[in-house]
């Protein structure tokens, strides 16, 4: 990895909700902001810059949140930005963020992304009509649905394949007490009689929306050497897009995904992720695209995905657990959801992430996001250790 | 350019978004509907009127205490002004010309933008004392003050009535007549004229008459179906027009269960693909009817349902139907997946 060494020092996030009436948009990512701001034991005039995310402005109709939430965030005086890469956005600024530390710019960065799903309607947001063109008459879930049918028949996949998914992260959101979603009695029964929405895709194999902030604070080598607690070194951060669509586009496993995990690797000299990392928080909105991911990342070879899953390598006791959080399927703040992969995994490697602390043996795990129809994707790589390399 | 190919189109939550206010913006708002105004105090000392959350130079919360609340106004100054000679009704808080004025309420230390009518520019000056006409149906937002107004010499504010609840509960914001307003209703539009560019206005000419033109870039062998402008690996404008088939292969699909998900949807359940057409690179979307869900599959092969009426709309294709001509072979889709 380029640059100076970066580390997560603080790390803060509110409990994920179907709706926080009770709170502006301000007071939402004011929670998560003060949370990580106490983790690093700093207050507010610590902070060099700002770098806030969230998803597209149809959402909420707030069409500048870095002019809206600078005071909330004690941005005033300092630089603040805001970046925006649809779903992926937590994670792209997240890496903007670091960024601005590895290149030297700044020392002590505050970044907060969030989603106030309840101030609107996010399927609305992402199918306004636009003129002249033919409508996607199917929502959010029909323009996914096709690609994991596309996987089906490419893998061979079972069809119950995407319900243990479904199961698997809302059992370990069962012990992530900030996860929206807990459903203690959740089983493979529960999921398959739950409503088809989009054949092949069922009600319980789809993420909730949630009202949600996630926060962290990027500190510089010297920072977070100074660091009264555990941090989460930087060993890697990349990201690529491509556009919805070309002609040939492989849209089950996308180039753009498969070069950003090729160059994150390179970066952190990982060879092996299934045995590299002691774990992964990938965005998994559906619950499918773990097998699809656990493929394009490089966890094992391409149709193969499924078989990790339906082996339970992937559960909180495998041998390479991801979203042992609950993940995206248990909370989705769509704006904050890439940044809280980021975060939990950097919680995961500084042990602080309790009852669904996974066990440490490489001390390195990986963060991902994706966004927009497959299109955008941004990770990490964080270690319990300074990277050596 | 016809005048067909230009479309105004308006961006619009429907029904407005929702703004929960939190404590402090909804103490300031119950105020409103009260018919008075309070400010917060900062930590400097300063009074904020209209409140922030946090101070704006130390970042605390401020307003938590009522002690931190200031009653302020109702009159106050002009700290500066513009004036509006054509207001647009609907938009402009007045119909008639009016000033925005940045005004100073008597006990705060920042100013609030509002509307003053004061019928001519001549009627309003910087320094001028200006005071609320509130409005009697009061609902906790900044328009429960109509506009302000310039005083005489020696003229008092008039205080506002007693608030009003219309009798269909027009006036009353949060659903409750009692307790705090804790949130509100944001309308938004943003209206747009689009021209729709060159290879729609192409594309749409070809549906008027029942044809599926696309095109390609003179360095490339690849067609893209519709309205594409440029090929994405490129870069360059699909300058070539090419003519594509109206048939085709489903590649994949979803079965719709979900009932509306938009004017254009049929009833549930209904099939969304994914369609690859004879003589093109690129898929389309496209609803698959005429036959049952069930029999909806991979590779089958599929033709337009053209209107009766057919216009440079994409409406002219109301949907695709089964050909009943054996599957396309996977080979031919399966790079499009």
């Amino acid at each position: 990895m380029g640059g100076q060494l970066a580390a997560v020092v603080g790390v803060g996030q509110t409990k994920h909700r179907s709706s926080r009436k009770d709170v502006s948009m301000a007071g939402l990512v004011r929670e998560a902001a003060q949370e990580a701001l106490a983790d690093a034991g700093m207050t507010w005039s610590d902070i060099d810059a700002v770098v806030i995310g969230k998803a597209p402005d149809m959402f909420e109709g707030i069409a500048m949140p870095e002019l809206y939430l600078a005071d909330a965030l004690g941005a005033v005086g300092k630089p603040m930005m805001r970046v925006h890469t649809a779903g992926s956005v937590g994670g792209s600024t997240a890496i903007v963020a670091t960024k601005l530390v590895t290149s030297g710019v700044h020392r002590r960065v505050l970044t907060v992304s969030y989603e106030k799903q309840s101030e609107s309607n996010a399927t609305w947001g992402l199918s306004v009509p636009m003129p002249f063109q033919a409508p996607l008459v199917a929502g959010a879930g029909g323009f996914f649905a096709p690609l994991i049918r596309a996987y089906m028949h490419r893998s061979g996949a079972p069809r119950h394949i995407g319900h243990l998914v479904a199961v698997k992260d809302r059992r370990a959101a069962l012990r992530n007490p900030k996860a929206h979603l807990h459903i203690p009695d959740i089983d493979l029964k529960m999921v398959e009689e739950s409503f088809m929405l989009w054949d092949p895709i069922r009600y319980l194999d789809t993420c909730p929306s949630s009202d949600g902030a996630m926060a962290l604070v990027i500190g510089n080598e010297e920072v977070a050497d100074a660091s009264e607690g555990p941090v989460a070194w930087v060993h890697g951060m990349a990201m690529r897009s491509e556009p919805t669509m070309f002609a040939k586009r492989d849209q089950v496993n996308p180039l753009a995904g498969r070069a950003c995990a090729k160059d994150l690797y390179t970066q952190a000299g990982v060879t092996n992720p299934r045995e590299d990392f002691d774990c992964a928080e990938v965005y998994v909105p559906f619950s499918w695209f773990e097998p699809m991911w656990l493929e394009n990342l490089g966890f094992c070879a391409e149709g193969d995905g499924w078989k990790l899953t339906e082996a339970g390598a992937t559960a909180p006791d495998g041998d390479i657990p991801w979203n042992p959080s609950g993940g995206v399927l248990s909370s989705n703040p769509i704006g904050a959801s890439g940044m809280v992969r980021f975060g939990e995994v950097a919680q995961q490697v500084r042990h602080r992430a309790g009852d669904y602390q996974v066990e440490m043996k490489t001390g390195r795990a990986l963060g991902h996001a994706y966004g927009g129809g497959s299109q955008f994707f941004s990770m990490w790589v964080v270690g319990s250790d300074k990277p050596t390399s | 350019m016809s005048e067909t190919f230009v479309a105004e189109h308006a961006l619009e939550y429907p029904g407005g978004y929702t703004r929960s206010v939190g404590p402090v913006i909804g103490r300031f708002l119950t105020g409103l509907r009260d018919g008075r105004i309070e400010g917060v105090r900062a930590r400097d000392g300063r009074v904020i009127v209209p409140p922030t959350e946090y101070d704006p130079v130390t970042s605390d919360e401020i307003g938590g205490d009522d002690g931190d609340w200031v009653d302020v106004g109702p009159a106050g100054r002009v700290v500066t002004w513009s004036w509006v000679a054509n207001p647009r009704v609907g938009k402009h808080p007045l119909d008639r010309p009016f000033a925005f004025a940045l005004i100073r309420l008597d006990g705060a230390d920042t100013a609030l933008l509002h509307a003053v009518d004061c019928g001519s520019p001549d009627g309003i000056v910087t320094g001028a004392r200006v005071a609320p006409r509130w409005r009697a149906e009061r609902v906790g937002k900044i328009t429960d003050i109509e506009c302000f107004t310039v005083l005489a010499d020696g003229e008092q504010p008039v205080a506002a009535t007693p608030r009003h609840v219309a009798a269909d509960g027009a006036g009353d914001a949060d659903g409750t007549d009692e307790g705090a307003v804790t949130s509100m209703n944001s309308a938004f539009r943003l209206e747009y004229r689009i021209p729709a560019g060159a290879a729609t206005r192409r594309y749409l000419n070809g549906l008027a008459e029942g044809r599926i033109v696309g095109g390609r870039a003179p360095s490339s062998t690849e067609v893209y179906a519709a309205s594409r402008g440029t090929d994405p690996k490129t870069g360059e404008p699909t300058s070539i027009e090419v003519e594509i088939s109206d048939a085709g292969c489903v590649t994949t699909y979803c079965v719709v269960n979900i009932p509306g998900l938009s004017e254009l949807a049929p009833e549930i359940p209904y099939v969304s693909a994914q369609i690859l057409l004879d003589g093109a690179d690129n898929m389309m979307f496209g609803l698959i009817r005429g036959c049952p869900v069930e029999d909806v599959h991979m590779g089958m092969r599929v033709k337009a349902k053209w209107a009766d009426e057919l216009k440079p709309d994409h409406r002219s294709i109301l949907h695709w139907e089964p050909t009943g001509e054996p599957d396309a072979p996977y080979e031919h889709y399966k790079d499009n997946l």
